[in-house]
């Protein structure tokens, strides 16, 4: 019996069953089918428990959201402090937590003015995007083949067809695709002078942190430059200290003309999202400040809850430890990688965003599958399935870490047994 | 109602706690790396570490004096200076790194560094103890987090930074010292419990020693002092004289090793008045004693205003008239009863004087002091060797200086103990250690044993096969040595998870009490 007081479930597969009865048939049957039928339970620090009372340590962490661990303490007496004087707030007039977090915010990355507020990365998405329309008063957005930005109107118009076609919300005329790592196809592309903006993750996550060359951020900047069009870093992923400094393009020496960020920003307890402008770009919030409304957007909790983050975030203790499990994890994974060269073929890494490639189109899949049945959860990623998102923390300890290394190194012959079955399918 | 109009609206969370938490962590990071580190490093490090701290000893006995208001800016620089390279000189020669072989028993010893030290300073002895402590914590190859007596905390930040910085240029990991920011009761007491601290070094007020071991963590905790300096007749009383006002006025007397109550016997004691006088004592009559009394010890116990204060200072205070030239004040009890304040620790300059009417009755006295103040130090001035035997046999002391300044000698620096500033009070003074505390406690050996029959043999080993695995890089990994889990075996994380089981089935069995 799980009784959460509020309501109640006879067991594991009971609430399975009425999760797929009523709420999402098809997510509940692809995880079964998956072999990681997970149902968090209890959580705290890195660590999930499913129903069944197995324990994983969390290394999805939903994209960064779970950048500071589950229900940190810190943040929770934040939450709960905040509730004692605040609620979501009234998001037509000013407020004391949405000015103070946006100053806050605006200092991390000095070159921008404004901060406008979201409930999720896809509203952020959509705030840039629009935002890019209106300073170029041009229509086309382009993006990345396997680009990802959000599965709303806009911002799934950017992204691949696979989330778009069955909604009908592709835009083909409007939103155009080209290749990662290639500026001189951007360029292409920008040549007519009708592009608004240029969308791009720092780090593309769901393709599975494929790393931009060395050059490649700076010419696409030069090249947005050279023909009028936006640069939008979309840094849901790849903000938050995750690749070792603030925000990834800070570490790439660009300077966006908007910014996007979310998942992280809200620590895990509260939904809150960020779009970062130039002045030059926020002029509709001068010509119009209601023409983007969001009862969501910018709660008060949220901004209470993101000030709190970015504190936390420029802590030296926390830098530092976000050094120490970046080398733990380049060391690691190299020598593992060495150790399973059959089938463990390739390390994308930067600061603690890691994409770990496998050597089968859905290899991801199956050592997925062979991590979570020894205690790790990792994802694969959606546009690249041979390619593991692996994603630790920025406060993971020393021991957990290596636990982490123990339990991957154990994971791998089974792993290894997986891909075996799937190749003799195929 | 007069709530403060600018006070905050909101309960902030104090992040102090968590960024403690977080030192600990980063603490466990750089003794992954140190704690590997070969013994080439270690003495590269210990070096560079005390020789900054040597530079700066002045300075930050200057400081630890402004903010304190304890002792002598001189003394101070000497106790830092004497914790820095004379330090790593007494201990260059202990190998605490270095697998040893030893044939003739069939063993081989590893080295196992504790991991990090959670180490308290008090506010008596700032730099020193801060210094000592992480000159142990490098020849041990242990991280150590710093929690400093608030009222030294800005001393004792910068000296931290400074013994950081100096360890990291000698390629010490980032975090092996570290010190909190914001010390406070709770933050102690929290991490003095947290699983990640392997031991705690505690030096400060009876109460925090306590705490630490009821942490349920190891401790080394050092009891309070109240050394009695007993001065036999064949004793020379000019030199003892000296001795003894030299080693009270030291640093005004805030070192737990200094002489607390100087004991002769009767027929001594006019000797002894008069040479502890033209050593720079004043004595004092019956009433100037009486008023020292009232001055130094209040309702709520000894007057911490007098800490560390100068016997000028503290004689004006106490209502005394005395030379602007007095060392240190000599209260006497001519008829020592057991229960005269004055016969408690003193951490200032003031030394009581008592007699016995023998040998035997001297030892009463002394041992009855010594209740309080128990395990720690005393001192024997005289050439009497039967005596000095008996004095020591009895008394619950675990160090007996003799013929030397007791708060010196105790602590090793006029004497050949080790020199140190945390004095071991042993099982009489409630604490672990007996000895003076060194490198050598924050180390474990794992002890490789063969079978003792000699039909075993007892096998070569190379030791440069351990050395090839120190992980001076960060990070090193050596997964391919590690052998992969047992089926029936059990990981780490499993065992806490069992261990946590095992706990929550006692505390159903015991109706919820843990």
């Amino acid at each position: 019996m799980f009784n959460y007081g509020f309501f109640s479930f006879e067991s594991k597969d009971d609430l399975l069953q009425r999760a797929a009865e009523y709420w999402n048939p098809g997510k509940v049957q692809f995880w079964s089918d998956a072999g990681t039928p997970m149902v968090i339970d209890r959580r705290e620090e890195y660590f999930l428990h499913d129903m069944s009372g197995k324990r994983l340590i969390d290394l999805h962490l939903n994209g960064g959201t779970y950048n500071f661990g589950h229900r940190n303490p810190e943040l929770v007496a934040t939450l709960k402090s905040g509730l004692d004087y605040f609620d979501m707030g009234n998001h037509w007039f000013p407020s004391v937590a949405r000015a103070a977090f946006a100053e806050q915010l605006i200092k991390t990355a000095p070159h921008m003015q404004y901060a406008i507020f979201g409930a999720g990365g896809a509203e952020a998405v959509e705030i840039a995007l629009k935002t890019a329309r209106y300073v170029t008063k041009r229509k086309k957005i382009v993006s990345i083949i396997k680009g990802y930005h959000g599965h709303s109107g806009l911002s799934v118009a950017t992204g691949d067809e696979r989330f778009s076609k069955i909604f009908l919300a592709d835009r083909p005329e409007e939103f155009l695709n080209v290749p990662f790592n290639d500026p001189d196809a951007l360029e292409q592309v920008l040549k007519k002078g009708d592009v608004a903006a240029f969308i791009i993750e720092t780090i593309p996550a769901t393709y599975g942190f494929p790393m931009p060359d060395d050059d490649y951020l700076r010419e696409c900047h030069r090249i947005c430059r050279k023909y009028g069009t936006l640069l939008i870093s979309d840094e849901v992923q790849t903000g938050l200290m995750r690749t070792g400094v603030m925000w990834g393009w800070q570490g790439y020496g660009i300077q966006p003309d908007i910014m996007v960020c979310g998942k992280g920003l809200g620590g895990g307890i509260y939904p809150i999202s960020a779009c970062l402008v130039t002045k030059e770009c926020g002029g509709w919030l001068t010509e119009d400040g209601a023409a983007h409304i969001s009862t969501a957007g910018g709660a008060e909790l949220g901004c209470l809850v993101g000030h709190k983050v970015i504190e936390m975030l420029h802590r030296p203790e926390i830098i530092s430890n976000v050094h120490f499990v970046t080398d733990f994890f380049a060391a690691g994974m190299q020598e593992m990688m060495a150790r399973h060269s059959d089938i463990f073929v390739g390390v994308r890494q930067r600061g603690v965003v890691l994409g770990l490639e496998f050597d089968h189109p859905e290899g991801a899949v199956a050592v997925s599958r062979a991590l979570y049945e020894n205690g790790v959860w990792a994802i694969f990623s959606s546009l690249d399935k041979r390619v593991l998102q692996f994603k630790p923390g920025v406060m993971l300890t020393v021991d957990v870490c290596q636990e982490i290394m123990d339990r991957f190194d154990t994971a791998m012959p089974r792993a290894r047994q997986l891909l075996k079955t799937m190749r003799t399918a195929a | 109602m007069s709530a403060d109009p600018n006070a905050a609206r909101l309960v902030v969370p104090d992040p102090a706690i968590a960024t403690a938490h977080m030192k600990i962590s980063r603490a466990h990071w750089a003794v992954r790396q140190f704690g590997k580190a070969n013994r080439v490093t270690v003495l590269k490090v210990a070096e560079a570490v005390a020789r900054a701290a040597h530079v700066k000893a002045g300075h930050y006995a200057d400081w630890a004096v402004r903010e304190t208001g304890f002792g002598v800016v001189e003394h101070k620089k000497l106790k830092n200076e004497l914790s820095t390279l004379p330090l790593l000189d007494y201990y260059r020669d202990l190998d605490l790194v270095s697998a040893r072989i030893l044939p003739d028993t069939k063993m081989v010893e590893l080295a196992k560094p504790a991991g990090v030290i959670f180490a308290l300073t008090p506010a008596t002895n700032p730099i020193a103890t801060l210094y000592y402590k992480a000159m142990l914590a490098i020849l041990s190859r242990n991280a150590i987090v710093f929690s400093p007596h608030p009222a030294a905390r800005e001393c004792s930040l910068d000296a931290a930074k400074t013994l950081a910085d100096a360890a990291e240029s000698a390629g010490a990991p980032a975090g092996l010292i570290q010190c909190v920011e914001d010390p406070s009761v709770p933050l102690v007491q929290e991490i003095m419990a947290s699983d990640k601290v392997a031991v705690i070094m505690a030096t400060g007020g009876g109460a925090m020693v306590r705490a630490a071991y009821s942490s349920g963590n190891p401790a080394m905790g050092v009891g309070p002092g109240n050394a009695v300096a007993y001065v036999d007749p064949t004793a020379k009383v000019d030199a003892t004289a000296k001795r003894l006002v030299d080693s009270k006025s030291f640093d005004n007397s805030v070192l737990c090793t200094n002489e607390s109550v100087v004991l002769t016997l009767d027929a001594n004691r006019g000797n002894m008045e008069r040479a502890l006088r033209s050593a720079g004592a004043h004595l004092c009559n019956a009433s100037d004693t009486d008023k020292l009394r009232d001055y130094l010890f209040t309702d709520h116990g000894f007057n911490v205003a007098a800490v560390g204060k100068s016997a000028t200072w503290i004689a004006d205070k106490a209502g005394i008239r005395v030379s602007p030239s007095a060392r240190i004040l000599v209260p006497v009890i001519t008829a020592p009863g057991q229960d005269d304040k004055l016969f408690q620790e003193k951490l200032c300059p003031v030394l009581t004087l008592a007699s016995a009417v023998d040998f035997r009755q001297a030892m009463t006295i002394a041992a009855q002091i010594l209740k309080r103040g128990g395990g720690h130090s005393a001192a024997f001035h005289g050439e009497a060797p039967d005596r000095l035997l008996q004095f020591a046999d009895m008394l619950p002391v675990y160090r007996v200086v003799v013929n030397a300044p007791c708060s010196q000698g105790a602590a090793g620096f006029a004497t050949h103990l080790p020199p140190s500033f945390m004095i071991g009070t042993g099982f009489a003074g409630r604490s672990s250690v007996g000895e003076n505390v060194g490198p050598q406690h924050l180390v474990h050996w794992t002890r490789i044993a063969y079978n003792s029959d000699a039909s075993v043999p007892f096998e070569n080993f190379d030791l440069s096969a351990l050395d090839s695995k120190q992980p001076n890089q960060p990070a090193n990994l050596h997964v391919a040595s590690r052998a992969p889990v047992a089926p029936n075996g059990l990981p780490d994380s499993d065992r806490d998870m069992l261990r946590q089981l095992i706990l929550e089935e006692l505390r159903g069995l015991t109706g919820g009490q843990k």
